[in-house]
């Protein structure tokens, strides 16, 4: 079997992200985190739900659009109350992200007028202070680490920690996935720390493509290199049209 | 009653309440009368999709009332971020939950609901006027009090409906086209098709009847009313006049000739000149 590309890697970084999570709700933005979510189910957290992206419930992680592979209904209103109870665990993407894990899907600029409406802040302030949250970052690079993101959608650890109680008590941040690394939420202060660097790449590229100060601990692993079984899955089940390459290339 | 005689309920300046979500079950027929209309200075209340953009680029929009706004399949919604850039609209930007919060709360005839939602975010900074509530319990919590979007009119699509109001969606979602009736003054409603009664109920299982007809007060057929936004299983989103839709926001021209064609004659004018295009195409 021809050696893991780092789009493989990547999807492998996301699955990890759920490893071990048991009988919650997987809810992956995008195909990197969504490819992640449905290995994980197929390896090491085959107690996930999954959704297709509407209404239901997979059955199957192998089949995501067959229907008769249903278990269940989720419609939206149910997912507000599933993410209020707090089994779930979000990986979502950020237009921006800080040292604390601030994250920005809004818009770029000033929010009264910004230069670039984006999506609007969705779900991200209730899921940030509700339940465990991840990031997917398919390009590390200075526009999107910044120092200070312009509107704070997904909850950080700064802004958890000054806020209320009530703010915290649930406050759960995870993992920051990118096309380069995976960092956490590991630093002395809570602030983002470089975890592992995906093989080829360089502690001193992830320092160069982000735009704030990182935690770099003295010994940085390389990211795992997805195994046989998870290569045959990613390629032969989950990803059969190659999706994921022109999400991350392997000549980065 | 007819598309005009539902959008004559609406006047200047009145917050209208559009259920669907994005770019999924959008009233959108009776959107288009209202962007065809002399209405203007409305508030938009809505999990947005093209029905805020529409609205927004027909001059209609005071002010926006969402947590989003996508065209689902075209992440950003174009006529909607020019909005924003060019500073025409006033946005109340709220989390998806405390929209839904803020519903409930009007539904029940309360000042507010607490919820977690919003905590230690910028929607706070960007909405000065919420306020946090602590709970009068033990667990002395501090939540956020989301104040009740009450609504003076609901505007929801649903698949089936019968001349009484009530209504049935046979779709995969509900949505909060409920909530949205619940929460406002008047309700109107509009359907593929309306059918008998008996009809109605044969139709889907029981718990597909989403509206009763206390919760309606007028009811307006109008096949594929929806379009160009999702209506299943009656049709899915027609992805090719949305994208032309989509594009549309890249000039004031361009713009222009897409309400010149489309939203210059009635429902049955705008059909035509949809098929017209489609055969083109082929």
């Amino acid at each position: 079997m021809n050696a893991a590309t780092r789009a493989e890697i990547c999807v492998a970084a996301c699955a990890d992200a759920w490893a071990g999570d048991g009988e919650i709700l997987a809810s992956p933005t995008g195909l990197m985190p969504t490819l992640g979510a449905r290995l994980a189910r197929l390896t090491t957290a085959p107690d996930l739900l999954l959704t297709d992206g509407e209404a239901y419930l997979l059955a199957d992680a192998a089949a995501a659009t067959d229907a008769a592979a249903i278990e269940g209904w989720l419609p939206f209103g149910r997912v507000f109350d599933m993410l209020a109870r707090g089994p779930r665990h979000v990986m979502m993407g950020a237009s921006q992200i800080d040292a604390f894990g601030n994250q920005n899907i809004s818009c770029i600029g000033d929010w009264s007028r910004p230069r670039s409406q984006l999506l609007g802040v969705r779900g991200a302030p209730g899921n940030t202070v509700n339940h465990a949250t991840s990031y997917w970052v398919r390009e590390h690079s200075p526009r999107v680490f910044v120092p200070e993101v312009d509107m704070v959608c997904g909850v950080g650890q700064d802004r958890a920690a000054s806020g209320p109680a009530s703010a915290r008590r649930y406050h759960d941040l995870r993992l920051v996935i990118t096309n380069l690394a995976v960092l956490d939420f590991g630093a002395a202060d809570g602030s983002m720390r470089l975890s592992s660097v995906h093989p080829g790449v360089t502690v001193g590229d992830v320092i160069a493509r982000t735009g704030f100060t990182l935690a770099v601990p003295d010994r940085v692993p390389p990211t795992r290199v997805p195994g046989e079984q998870e290569l045959r899955l990613i390629r032969e089940v989950l990803d059969p049209g190659r999706r994921r390459d022109a999400e991350v290339s392997s000549h980065e | 009653m007819t598309i005009g005689e539902a959008v004559a309920q609406i006047t200047d300046g009145m917050t209208v309440g559009i259920g669907g979500w994005g770019s999924r079950r959008k009233p959108m027929a009776l959107v288009r009368a209202i962007a065809r209309s002399d209405l203007r200075e409305l508030t938009v209340v809505s999990y947005g999709g093209p029905d805020v953009g529409l609205l927004v680029a027909a001059g209609k929009v005071k002010r926006v009332v969402c947590g989003f706004v996508t065209l689902d399949s075209i992440p950003l919604e174009p006529h909607f971020r020019r909005a924003r850039r060019d500073g025409l609209i006033q946005l109340t930007e709220l989390d998806e939950g405390m929209f839904r919060a803020g519903l409930s709360a009007a539904a029940q005839r309360l000042p507010f609901l607490p919820i977690r939602a919003g905590l230690a975010s910028d929607v706070m900074r960007v909405n000065p006027e919420l306020r946090c509530v602590t709970s009068p319990y033990d667990d002395a919590e501090e939540l956020v009090a989301m104040p009740a979007l009450t609504l003076d009119v609901a505007l929801v699509h649903l698949n089936r409906a019968d001349r009484g109001g009530n209504a049935q969606y046979l779709g995969p979602d509900p949505y909060f086209d409920d909530l949205f009736c619940l929460a406002a003054t008047r309700r109107l409603v509009s359907c593929e098709r309306i059918v008998p009664t008996a009809e109605l109920v044969a139709g889907g299982p029981l718990q597909s009847l989403l509206l009763n007809r206390a919760m309606v007060d007028g009811v307006v057929e109008t096949p594929r009313g929806a379009h160009f936004t999702s209506c299943v299983p009656d049709y899915g989103r027609d992805e090719e006049f949305q994208r032309r839709y989509a594009k549309s926001a890249a000039t004031d021209e361009s713009w222009a000739e897409f309400r010149r064609r489309f939203l210059s004659g009635d429902e049955a004018e705008y059909l035509a000149q949809v098929d017209a295009l489609a055969g083109a195409e082929q």
